[in-house]
């Protein structure tokens, strides 16, 4: 895993600056000290980690279940645009089709193309061996991932919901995240392990599961959480080319957002996190479906004139503490924004770090926004209120800027 | 949701059913019949090696025992081809109309019965050497060569030895925790060498002979039962938890049964490299009481990947009996649930056990397909040393096993019965590893611990920011505080 710090250097928190003149360009790299592959030859940002501009086009609603833009998509702009699923699926197969040993296991994967449609058409395309279709016990084909994973395979092992990956608990901490420490470093465990998680439309408590709590403990895992096709397709591809198990978290009312994504390959770090909104008020992190939330609730904020800096953290173990600290150099105030339960959720391990590195630089208490402590209720309108809504998080700014 | 998922795979299901021609041999296995050839591999008194092609139709006697085992049937009538387009139903015989179910044809009987939750007789054992290590006649056996067998004897001497001797170390306070094997010394010698070096292991934790067979040396055991900074796991497990990637022997995890599932994942890697060798995976007779066990069975069957399921019955999981463990007639009866050949062995007879491996590595390989061998055997040690097993059982039983009944001493029997071995052979073998041991004991103990520096590597292949920061704050401390840390762990 590439330390955050290669290449920066002496860099600054006028990065931030370069970064906002670069927003326009459609298309940026990163440094060569990460795993990007360029193939069209575009210009580099030379200070700049960060990857730009995805940030104009992106859809603003809480649930993208409409797929359209408000950005016009026409017909002379680089790039195709697609679903978040069909981005996974197209990183998952440019990585199939690289690299031979990639192959990926779950429940109704092969050829009923998986319950999202992420794995869809692989089956047909390269076999139901290397795409294959387990039997009910998600310890055991964890397990089995493992074991594969071990003699030399890259799999990639879906939870057809994250919830269900419960069950492989024992698996992930004690074998997945271990054998590699236990063994001396002599078996690596490349595994993916992904799935979607977070609450649903009304898909009850024990589907409605936000498992990164509870596996943000487990030493030797990475976690990253995805949330537009762009960073969906780059974080697949790097997780998959990671050798340390990844456990990706997708969510399940994103799959259908829609985005322009470049044409040619590229693959993201899976320990940065993304700039969606550069601002001077308040730092607000947040990931995965929030991201949403808190654009829309940026909206409102803006019309009311403040200046919200939004990060997408996006790699949730490690967090990115270079970028998040910049901005709070800058803004001097955090927010986080996060789906998990308040006990023991990203958020508290958040806070905690944030307070540990870079308490002097705020000027007010961090305020954390999170789901309550509860199991999320069927009833839709009791499900709405278990989420951080636009509404909670303009008034938390208003409150954090007084 | 759950129930639509279900819905989508029964669906999945009849569409498979429907379009047999797109897909591979292995969903056909949905249009087979019930029967299975691969079933009426499960073995009992009939010879191991014999591997006739049974055809679905015309079973011989052995499905004839199946079919009386796993349907109650008053008449059964073999020229009812089972397998064959059964769209007419024969009027003669309106008790045997067949319907075709998801999963393939049955029979349908008037009568209702229950299968009984036993058979008379239980699974008969394979063994090839008497209680006093004479060959049976007319027996299937292979034939060894004398240098195999007496390199079997001697490293189950080692093991045997080296069990002692390390224990001993251990209740001086040399070591900090062991495990024998004492009673399984066969299983693990013999099983090691009917197998090829580059079948992967998966062991439990009781089969430290495979390593020793595959040309782990004293001295490496002894390191990493002191964790010091020679041993491959550099000092971060458990004593006893060797591993070998040079070796194809993975780390011992102290987690039970999840390296049952691994091994079915490398079998699986194996499948689908097309390569000649097999996986071998060993567990106790309380492993297979876990999920693990039952899951991984499972798909190694659904999959058809090249897999020996090794089970070491010894009677006990640290103090459970198998009679509180499980109420099947012991684990072989498993696999055919499953739909995994199997077979019961004398555990404690080292040729019964070479023959059954080999035997079973040629089938895993050839038919890509899993095996469950079973072995009785007995835990004549206790079950670590946490444990002192006479608070559980009696002292009488414990010496029934490790007398004349112990697998060294019968091996030993056959071995010095065909003239390849002696009691001057024995009594200098003996004394030559005792030495050895004790030596790699003093050796080790002087070696250096791995570096504190050490502690922190491996977590990931390159460690991150924080797990710097962290090492970092641990040598500031230790370097502060100096006399508090042991003076003999290097920074």
């Amino acid at each position: 895993m590439a330390s955050i710090f290669q290449g920066v250097g002496a860099a600054t928190s006028l990065d931030t600056k370069k970064f906002q003149l670069s927003s326009l360009r459609s298309v940026t790299g990163r440094k060569a000290s990460c795993v990007v592959m360029r193939s069209g030859g575009a210009k580099m940002d030379s200070g700049s980690n960060r990857i730009s501009g995805r940030a104009d086009q992106l859809v603003t609603n809480a649930v993208a279940t409409k797929a359209d833009t408000p950005a016009a998509s026409t017909a002379s702009k680089p790039g195709h645009e697609l679903l978040l699923f069909e981005a996974l699926r197209e990183g998952l197969e440019e990585e199939m089709e690289r690299d031979a040993r990639v192959c990926v296991m779950g429940e109704d994967v092969g050829h009923y193309g998986g319950s999202y449609k992420v794995t869809k058409g692989l089956a047909e395309k390269y076999g139901d061996l290397r795409v294959l279709d387990t039997p009910i016990a998600e310890n055991s084909f964890t397990g089995m991932g493992i074991g594969a994973a071990m003699t030399g395979l890259r799999p990639i092992i879906e939870g057809m919901n994250m919830g269900f990956l419960l069950l492989a608990f024992n698996q992930i901490s004690n074998n997945c995240g271990m054998l590699h420490y236990t063994s001396g470093g002599q078996f690596k465990i490349p595994v993916v392990i992904r799935g979607p998680g977070g609450v649903g439309r009304q898909l009850g408590a024990e589907h409605s599961q936000r498992l990164e709590s509870y596996f943000q403990s487990i030493p030797g895992i990475q976690m990253v959480a995805c949330s537009t096709p762009y960073n969906a397709k780059g974080l697949m591809k790097a997780a998959i080319r990671s050798d340390n198990p990844v456990i990706l978290f997708e969510h399940v009312l994103l799959y259908n957002l829609k985005e322009r994504i470049p044409d040619e390959e590229y693959v993201l770090n899976l320990e940065e996190a993304e700039m969606v909104r550069p601002g001077e008020h308040v730092t607000i992190l947040t990931y995965s479906r929030m991201r949403y939330h808190v654009m829309q609730a940026a909206k409102t904020l803006v019309n009311k004139g403040y200046d919200p800096e939004v990060i997408d953290i996006r790699s949730l173990k490690p967090f990115d503490l270079y970028t998040i600290g910049n901005s709070i150099k800058k803004t001097h105030r955090v927010l986080i924004v996060e789906e998990c339960m308040r006990t023991g959720g990203i958020g508290a391990s958040l806070t905690a770090a944030i307070t540990e590195n870079f308490h002097d630089y705020l000027d007010a208490p961090i305020m954390c926004l999170s789901s309550q402590d509860v199991p999320t209720p069927y009833a839709g309108t009791l499900e709405e209120w278990t989420v951080v809504q636009p509404p909670q998080i303009v008034a938390a700014v208003e409150q954090l800027c007084r | 949701m759950a129930s639509s998922c279900l819905t989508k795979s029964k669906n999945f299901i009849i569409y498979n059913l429907k379009s047999k021609s797109s897909f591979t041999d292995r969903i056909s296995a949905f249009t087979n019949s019930l029967f299975h050839h691969r079933l009426l591999h499960t073995i009992s008194p009939l010879p191991v090696r014999k591997h006739a092609a049974y055809s679905r139709v015309n079973r011989t006697d052995d499905s004839q025992r199946f079919f009386e085992l796993a349907y109650v049937q008053r008449r059964l009538h073999s020229t009812v081809s089972v397998s064959s387009d059964v769209t007419q139903l024969p009027v003669e015989s309106p008790s045997l109309q067949i319907l075709d179910f998801p999963g393939g044809k049955v029979k349908f009987t008037k009568k209702l019965s229950f299968t009984s939750n036993s058979t008379e007789e239980r699974v008969h054992c394979y063994r090839v050497l008497d209680d006093n290590g004479q060959l049976f006649t007319d027996v299937d056996s292979l034939e060894i060569s004398k240098e195999l067998a007496i390199k079997m004897y001697t490293n189950m001497v080692t093991l045997e030895v080296m069990d002692t001797v390390f224990y001993e170390s251990q209740r001086q306070g040399r070591i900090s925790f062991y495990a024998t094997t004492t009673g399984e010394e066969a299983i693990n010698i013999a099983s090691a060498a009917a197998l090829n070096d580059n079948d992967f292991v998966f062991p439990q934790y009781r089969e430290p002979g495979v390593l020793l067979w595959r040309g782990f040396t004293l001295q490496e055991f002894a390191n990493q039962l002191f964790g010091n900074k020679h041993e491959y796991g550099k000092g971060r497990q458990m004593p006893i938890h060797y591993g070998s990637r040079k070796l194809n022997y993975f780390t011992v995890a102290s987690t039970v049964a999840t390296q049952i599932p691994h091994a079915v994942g490398a079998a699986y890697s194996l499948k689908m490299e097309k390569q000649d060798s097999c996986v071998i995976t060993y567990f106790g007779d309380g492993g297979t009481s876990t999920a693990d066990f039952h899951a991984a069975m499972n798909f190694a069957a659904v999959l058809e990947v090249p897999v020996i399921f090794f089970c070491r019955n010894n009677g006990w999981a640290i103090s459970t009996p198998v009679n509180e463990q499980f109420r099947s007639d012991g684990v072989v009866v498993k696999g055919k649930a499953y739909g995994v050949p199997s077979i019961r062995i004398d555990g404690n007879d080292a040729l019964a056990i070479y023959n059954a491996v080999y035997e079973a590595r040629k089938m895993a390989i050839k038919e890509q397909t899993p095996v469950l061998i079973e072995a009785l055997t007995y835990r004549a040690g206790h079950h670590t040393t946490s444990d002192d097993s006479t608070r559980y059982r009696s002292v009488e039983e414990i010496e029934r096993w490790r007398g004349d009944q112990n697998p060294v001493k019968r091996f030993r029997a056959w071995i010095e019965g065909r003239g390849w071995w002696n009691g001057v052979a024995e009594s200098e073998y003996r004394s030559s590893i005792r030495k050895q041991v004790a030596q790699v004991i003093q050796v080790a103990e002087r070696v250096e611990k791995p570096p504190v520096a050490d502690m922190f590597n491996d977590v990931y292949d390159v460690p991150p920011t924080n797990l710097n920061e962290q090492e970092a704050f641990v040598q500031k401390t230790v370097k502060k505080h100096r006399q508090d840390y042991p003076s003999d762990v290097p920074l």
